[in-house]
């Protein structure tokens, strides 16, 4: 855990501590630079497919999106530059703020409830007794089938008219909205369901966070009186917070990112795979239609970008504000 | 203090307490784990009740179980037998699995045991790639393989695999890697060992752990995945799984829920199949590097 978390920060620090390398230029023995002309070869050797992939489905293709970000291309005529005109054209449509706006929402609702689940979950586990081993991996399983198209097929009946979340809201509430996939207001909250129900991996994480603050201060916490919510707070919180940090980064990114279920859920008859009025229009879903079916690669593209810059924004202030909120331990133990 | 010097009076109240906490703490478990599982549940139930019965009744289970939903599916969808999703996407899942533990592993050993020039710099860019959106290659990349006429066919979802591309991978086993003790290569190059010998003899033997997480994590995201499919296959007999399903749900809409949950529960099975038998290395596995399933 502590590994990660020091790689994640310091992405380029190396491996264990090495003898330091002579300097360019000294003379070394012969042997010596023999040898180290070796190491490059066996280097780059070894690392010649991941340089491949690397250079041809990594970079290259960055470089072409960014150039097609400007263009107007429809995959068989040649790309025809056009300026800034695609982010005028993204800016000023109405379906693509809805989008924006409904990925926010889905970011900003979901990604909390989730973790506040998985910690809420993971404090309850963190202790020793038995059945938490099998708890533990129940409580994982969704997160592996829940982005599968079967589980969105699932999702989709037990949200729909009739079903047992519209009875309920109609009995419990008294509200008809017709069952939530059907209604442009509510389909999104059937998606944030879904990602919450899918809490088991943030929570395994929490977990192995959780195995790893020392006892003795509890204990010594106790000793000064302190109560649970206190121990919580002022011990439990920033005892884990590296985890917690690494969790946030990577469950925003991810939500972000979010398609096939949305895919899925809200399409309808009709061809329309957005929800009612494109309640469950996410970013990935227009930027789908846009470029696979209108064919506009260029727009696209531009949307792409768009996309990235919103992540990396995210990163960076995410990690801009650890220095406030994440405590990492002096000494590595 | 020892529970004897307490004597057996405070013992039998220890635990009754401690009792009273278990019983309190299988009931949040359970709880959630109620929550959890009522889906999964309620879909197993589902796929055994008649049609009108799926979305209208409140019952998890079939008054009276049938089967025509399983049935129907020997029929195939779209003239297509299940079985042919089922092998196409069995061949993605495995020619992905080989393709991560050889590239993967390949580049893994570099970046921890061999130290050529450049390395920190590449390192760097790999750990960048782990944070990088995948929608921003998607267009370029389906130009890259329209260009060389790969469209439809299963390369476009398995090259990748064979360039490690899968940065999660390659950090997992950089980190599992690290980890051995460096003295094995340095008795190994004194007997005359390359980096290859190295690398298939010693390095990649005590990785199993790394590996094995690997692959399953590969196989269940190879057939998991939906937007790869979706986008580069056409020819419904190609069709991976996910997308006869997606099919089989548009062909079929609101009137056939049983088949399609039925067909949903049968595509899982794989998944949950692995789940089962590993999950301890999925878990572990996550747990030290947070590996999204």
């Amino acid at each position: 855990m502590g590994g990660t978390m020091a790689s994640l920060r310091t992405p380029a620090a190396p491996a264990a501590p090495e003898k330091p390398a002579p300097p360019r230029g000294t003379r070394l023995p012969a042997a010596a630079r023999r040898r180290r002309r070796g190491e490059n070869v066996a280097g780059f050797l070894f690392m010649s497919p991941w340089l491949a992939g690397f250079l041809l489905l990594t970079a290259g293709p960055m470089i072409a999106s960014l150039y097609f970000a400007f263009t107007d291309y429809n995959l068989f005529d040649a790309p025809r530059w056009i300026g800034l005109d695609n982010f005028t054209e993204m800016f000023g449509d109405p379906r693509w703020r809805k989008s924006v706006e409904v990925t926010l929402w889905y970011v900003v609702v979901g990604t909390p409830l989730k973790l506040a689940a998985a910690l809420g979950v993971a404090l309850l586990l963190n202790q020793k007794r038995r059945g938490q081993a099998f708890y533990r991996a129940a409580f994982y399983a969704p997160s592996l089938i829940g982005a599968s198209v079967s589980i969105a097929v699932v999702w989709k009946a037990i949200f729909s008219d009739d079903a047992i979340v519209d009875r309920t809201q109609r009995a419990v509430f008294g509200m008809d909205v017709g069952g939530w996939t059907g209604d442009p207001q509510w389909i999104i909250y059937s998606l944030i369901a879904l990602t919450v129900w899918q809490f088991g991996a943030p929570m395994v994480i929490f977990l192995a966070g959780l195995k790893q603050v020392p006892r003795e201060l509890y204990e010594a916490a106790e000793v000064d009186g302190a109560g649970t919510w206190r121990r919580f707070w002022n011990i439990t919180l920033p005892m884990i917070s590296p985890v917690l940090f690494f969790n946030v980064l990577l469950e925003t990114i991810h939500s972000f990112q979010i398609f096939a279920s949305a895919y899925i859920v809200g399409g309808g008859a009709g061809g329309n795979a957005c929800g009612p009025a494109d309640g469950s229009l996410v970013y990935t879903c227009y930027l789908y239609v846009q470029g696979f079916e209108n064919s506009r690669m260029g727009l696209a593209s531009a949307m792409a970008w768009m996309l990235l810059l919103a992540v990396a924004l995210v990163t960076a202030v995410l990690f801009w504000s650890q220095k406030r909120w994440v405590h990492y331990e002096e000494a590595s133990r | 203090m020892s529970s004897a010097a307490r004597g057996p009076y405070a013992r039998a109240a220890a635990r009754r307490r401690r009792g009273a906490g278990s019983l309190a703490w299988h009931f949040g478990s359970l709880a959630v784990l109620a929550v959890v599982l009522y889906p999964v549940i309620w879909a197993i139930g589902g796929s055994f009740k008649p049609n009108e019965e799926i979305v209208g009744s409140l019952d998890l289970f079939p008054t009276e179980p049938i089967v025509a939903n399983y049935a129907g599916l020997a029929d195939g969808i779209a003239d297509i037998s299940i079985t042919t999703f089922f092998s196409n996407s069995l061949f993605l899942a495995v020619g992905s699995v080989v393709g991560v533990l050889i590239s993967c592993s390949l580049a893994a050993y570099a970046f921890a045991r061999i130290r050529f020039a450049g390395r920190n710099l590449l390192f760097a860019l790999m750990i960048g790639t782990l944070l990088l959106p995948y929608h921003v290659l998607l267009i370029p990349q389906y130009v890259l393989f329209q260009k060389m006429g790969l469209i439809n066919t299963y390369t476009p979802l398995l090259l990748g695999k064979y360039l490690a591309v899968d940065a999660f991978f390659v950090f997992l086993m950089v980190q599992f890697m690290r980890n051995l003790p460096k003295e094995l290569d340095e008795a190994a190059r004194l007997d005359g060992c390359g980096h290859l010998r190295i690398y298939w003899s010693i390095v990649l033997p005590l990785c199993r752990p790394a590996l094995i997480t690997s692959a399953i994590f590969t196989f269940i995201n190879s057939w998991n995945d939906f937007m790869g499919p979706l986008i580069y296959l056409n020819d419904p007999s190609k069709y991976t799984v996910s997308l006869g399903l997606k099919m089989f749900v548009d062909q079929e809409g609101v009137a056939n829920y049983g088949g399609m949950i039925a067909m949903s529960l049968i595509a899982l099975l794989p998944v949950l199949a692995f789940f089962l038998a590993f999950q301890r290395y999925l878990i572990d596995g996550m747990a030290t590097s947070g590996l999204k399933g």
